[in-house]
């Protein structure tokens, strides 16, 4: 089975700087599966991210979908990409157009990518309001009028109308308060469950990893150190970087 | 659980929009003396029939200049030729401004440095050379020093339209429509242009002060529209020299020009006091 | 002895909302209290209201009596000889706590030479101590460096240092790890445990995490939209929660740390 994202020996480095940000990073990802990507900040784990979301290109090595090498000026196959491909943001804050009404920031995807006209968006846009459990009227109103829990839910409702096969979240409860974050990571489990979405999760969070990948990579200063079953990086981990994350988690007394 | 008084105003809140009001008020009052000039005029332009600076009086509202010409005419034509120069140098200004400006957020690296360096020189280029080199080039009129207010306001404009976009650009919601697919254009027209246009508005409308005033100057200087054309800053310098045996032909549109730029720019603190608490909401 | 002694603190806005609903708790000296709340809860509000530093547009009403001086309505002046001396605080975000346009060593020589008095070799020898006592290596190279220069939990330490450097009575910390590195984090814990233990200081601790509160406080004060919903002793609250939003609380904390424990079963 072909996987669905790849990267193969990636590698990037920005411009006029002396060491690469990732290297040698090899990653598949196979349909309906779900990887996550933990590590600490300067990690690597965003600029591998936008590698995946073909918002940036590697240096060395190939970034993959489908099989075929991503090609951002091939328009047509960046049209079949963007479709399959959808990303919820870290900040609730900032990943939401203040300026726009909730209706139009879900549409946007189905507009932008030709497959609905406003009025044939606008039932989609509802229904996957509804599903990420907001009320119908919430399409006039503005992101400055929901609280961060809500407006991650508007995000994940914009991230999933067009149907993707492919969901890439980048710590997506984060900024939420522990209450929320359960409730979204619940929902983010039944949304995998109900439509075979294929998650690739980057966090720094280790129970929320555990709760919704089943695979997992370690990312240490740009490299992967360790990756495979989740089950098997968290509850037996090989490296020594992933064993001193697992023991920094402070836990409740029980 | 104590509620909110929907009904009393706060005194901040009562504060700003005074401020709003007066402004409409000021500059409402040049705006519609400049609409009227366009239908009616007291006399005509090159009218020379009243004595030499007269007094005010006896069908002249605020007297004659020196060459008898009614001066409440005048006035009102400078007043249209004010607005003009203000709206007209603004479009320039904002036309020229933000089309650089979202360029120059855009551009990286070297590119961007050499827009920012250009902007910054055109800042610093006095506006008042730029008015002569233009009028050198075509002729005295008050297009040659629209054009010349409009171009030298157009790189400050641009300046804070490069930083404005630039803030919008680190944004999440500007990724997330690049993932949605959203073209480049489309991305600026619905997204950077709306996020940016409240605290635009407020700088174009200080400018709009800024380029009546800078009319003025020009056209105290000759470097504007010539005569019969009354501006306001023309009519300063006619009236200079008998100021003190006939003090209407100076003091008419010199407040006037007060009012209105004080007006403006009262428009333009309401307007800022009013838009930006409402567009930086911050979690509580 | 009570070091901090809060009855029924109140901050409202401008406009009338109510930020903090008649807050009341005491901090005896050497006890370590935590304040734990989710968003809006009104936790920092209340450290801020503690130290009169409360912004522009809110008002606070009621008592908060701080190593004996009554902080609210109180003028700037009196304010500031409390400041630094009987509480000092370390904020969540290091970046915007320090100075970027000044060295560290300086910024913590500050806060030094106004209590010491102690100046140029002495006070430099003492700005080196101050780092060292937060475990920094390289003491040398940290003072000589700005903000932007070092990493955010070495940030962090610096600005732990400085509130230490007035040796106050009371150190209110205002989720301190939350913008850190789960493993710098641990770090910072187990430092600000242990220098609190040492100089047998007061803590007020401000956190959404329950987790790292019982690590470091005795005993914890709930709060919800402004106002306290239980308090005690912190591992009783987290084993038997009373109130329904506790237990809601330490439900959902319960609930993610529990996949952690499934996916780490041998």
């Amino acid at each position: 089975m072909t996987p669905v994202l790849e990267l193969k020996d990636a590698a990037v480095r920005y411009r006029g700087t002396a060491a690469d940000v990732v290297a040698d990073v090899s990653l598949a990802v196979e349909a309906g599966e779900s990887l996550a990507l933990v590590g600490e900040s300067g990690a690597g784990k965003t600029t591998l991210l936008r590698l995946l979301l073909g918002l940036a290109r590697p240096t060395a090595g190939a970034v993959r979908f489908d099989g075929a090498g991503l090609n951002p000026r091939d328009r047509e196959q960046m049209r079949r990409f963007r479709r399959s491909v959808q990303c919820v943001f870290q900040d609730p804050y900032s990943s939401l157009d203040p300026s726009r009404r909730v209706g139009a920031i879900v549409a946007e995807p189905l507009r932008s990518l030709g497959l609905d006209s406003r009025s044939t968006a606008a039932p989609k846009v509802a229904a996957a309001l509804e599903r990420v459990g907001l009320q119908a009227d919430a399409v006039d109103r503005y992101p400055h009028e929901f609280s961060g829990g809500q407006r991650q839910r508007i995000a994940i409702a914009r991230a999933t109308v067009c149907d993707p096969r492919v969901l890439l979240a980048d710590e997506p409860v984060s900024a939420l308060d522990v209450t929320t974050r359960v409730k979204v990571v619940d929902l983010l489990a039944e949304l995998k469950q109900e439509r075979g979405l294929t998650l690739v999760m980057v966090s720094h969070d280790l129970s929320v990893v555990a709760s919704l990948c089943e695979r997992t990579a370690v990312l240490e200063r740009g490299r992967v150190v360790e990756q495979g079953a989740t089950s098997q990086v968290l509850g037996e981990p090989g490296h020594p970087y992933t064993r001193r994350l697992i023991e920094s988690v402070p836990r409740l007394p029980v | 659980m104590t509620g909110t008084d929907l009904f009393t105003p706060t005194k901040r809140r009562s504060r700003r929009s005074v401020t709003l009001v007066v402004g409409c008020v000021l500059a409402g009052l040049i705006a519609l003396l400049a609409a009227v000039s366009l239908f009616w005029l007291p006399y005509d332009a090159d009218d020379t029939s009243g004595g030499r600076l007269a007094g005010p009086g006896d069908g002249h509202l605020l007297g004659t200049d020196k060459l008898g010409r009614d001066l409440f005419t005048q006035v009102m034509t400078g007043s249209r030729i004010a607005v003009e120069a203000g709206l007209g140098s603004v479009l320039i200004a904002a036309a020229v401004g933000i089309t650089l400006g979202v360029l120059a957020a855009y551009a990286q690296g070297w590119i961007d440095d050499t827009l920012s360096a250009f902007l910054d020189i055109l800042i610093a280029f006095p506006t008042l050379l730029l008015a002569m080199l233009i009028v050198a080039a075509r002729s005295a009129t008050l297009g040659s020093a629209v054009l010349a207010i409009g171009l030298a306001q157009s790189a400050v404009v641009a300046r804070l339209v490069r930083i404005l976009v630039k803030r919008v650009l680190a944004q999440d919601y500007i990724t997330a429509a690049r993932t949605s697919g959203t073209s480049w254009p489309r991305t600026v027209l619905s997204h950077v242009l709306p996020n940016i246009w409240p605290t635009l508005v407020v700088n174009l409308a200080l400018q709009f002060g800024l380029a009546v005033l800078a009319e003025a100057g020009l056209s105290y200087l000759g470097l504007g529209a010539p005569p019969p054309n009354a501006s306001w800053g023309r009519m300063l310098q006619e009236a200079q020299a008998t100021f003190t045996t006939a003090p209407a032909g100076a003091l008419a549109p010199g407040i006037l020009l007060v009012l209105l730029v004080i007006g403006v720019n009262l428009i333009a603190d309401g307007l800022r006091d009013t838009l930006d608490p409402a567009t930086r909401r911050r979690r509580a | 002895m009570t070091l901090l002694d809060v009855r029924g603190l109140t901050v409202r806005t401008d406009d009338g909302r109510i930020l903090v609903d008649d807050l009341s708790f005491t901090v005896a000296g050497g006890e370590r209290l935590g304040l734990i709340g989710e968003s809006g809860s009104g936790k920092s509000l209340t450290t801020l209201a503690v130290l009169g530093l409360l912004p522009d547009g809110m008002t606070s009403s009621g008592s908060v009596e701080l190593a004996g001086t009554q902080m609210v309505g109180a003028a700037e002046r009196s304010l500031t000889g409390v400041r630094g001396r009987d509480a000092a605080v370390v904020f969540q975000e290091p970046l915007t706590a320090l100075d970027p346009l000044m060295r560290l060593g300086r910024q913590i020589a500050e806060p030094l030479a106004r209590r010491t008095g102690l100046t140029g070799k002495h006070l430099r020898g003492a700005v080196h101590q101050a780092l060292e006592q937060v475990r920094l290596p390289e003491p040398d190279r940290i003072a000589r460096a700005f903000a932007h220069e070092v990493s955010g939990g070495q940030r962090q330490r610096v600005a732990l240092a400085m509130a230490l450097a007035c040796e106050p009575r009371l150190l209110i910390a205002d989720e301190p790890t939350t913008a850190l590195d789960v493993s710098v984090q641990a770090e910072m814990l187990e430092l600000i445990d242990g220098l609190v233990r040492e100089r047998e200081m007061a803590v007020l601790f401000v956190s959404h995490d329950l987790a790292v509160v019982s690590r470091v406080t005795d005993r914890v004060l709930v709060m919800k939209d402004g106002r306290a919903v239980e308090q005690g002793v912190v591992h009783d609250i987290v084993r038997a929660p009373r109130e329904t939003y506790t237990r809601a609380l330490v439900a959902s904390a319960r609930k993610l740390e529990s996949a952690l424990d499934l996916r780490s079963a041998p």
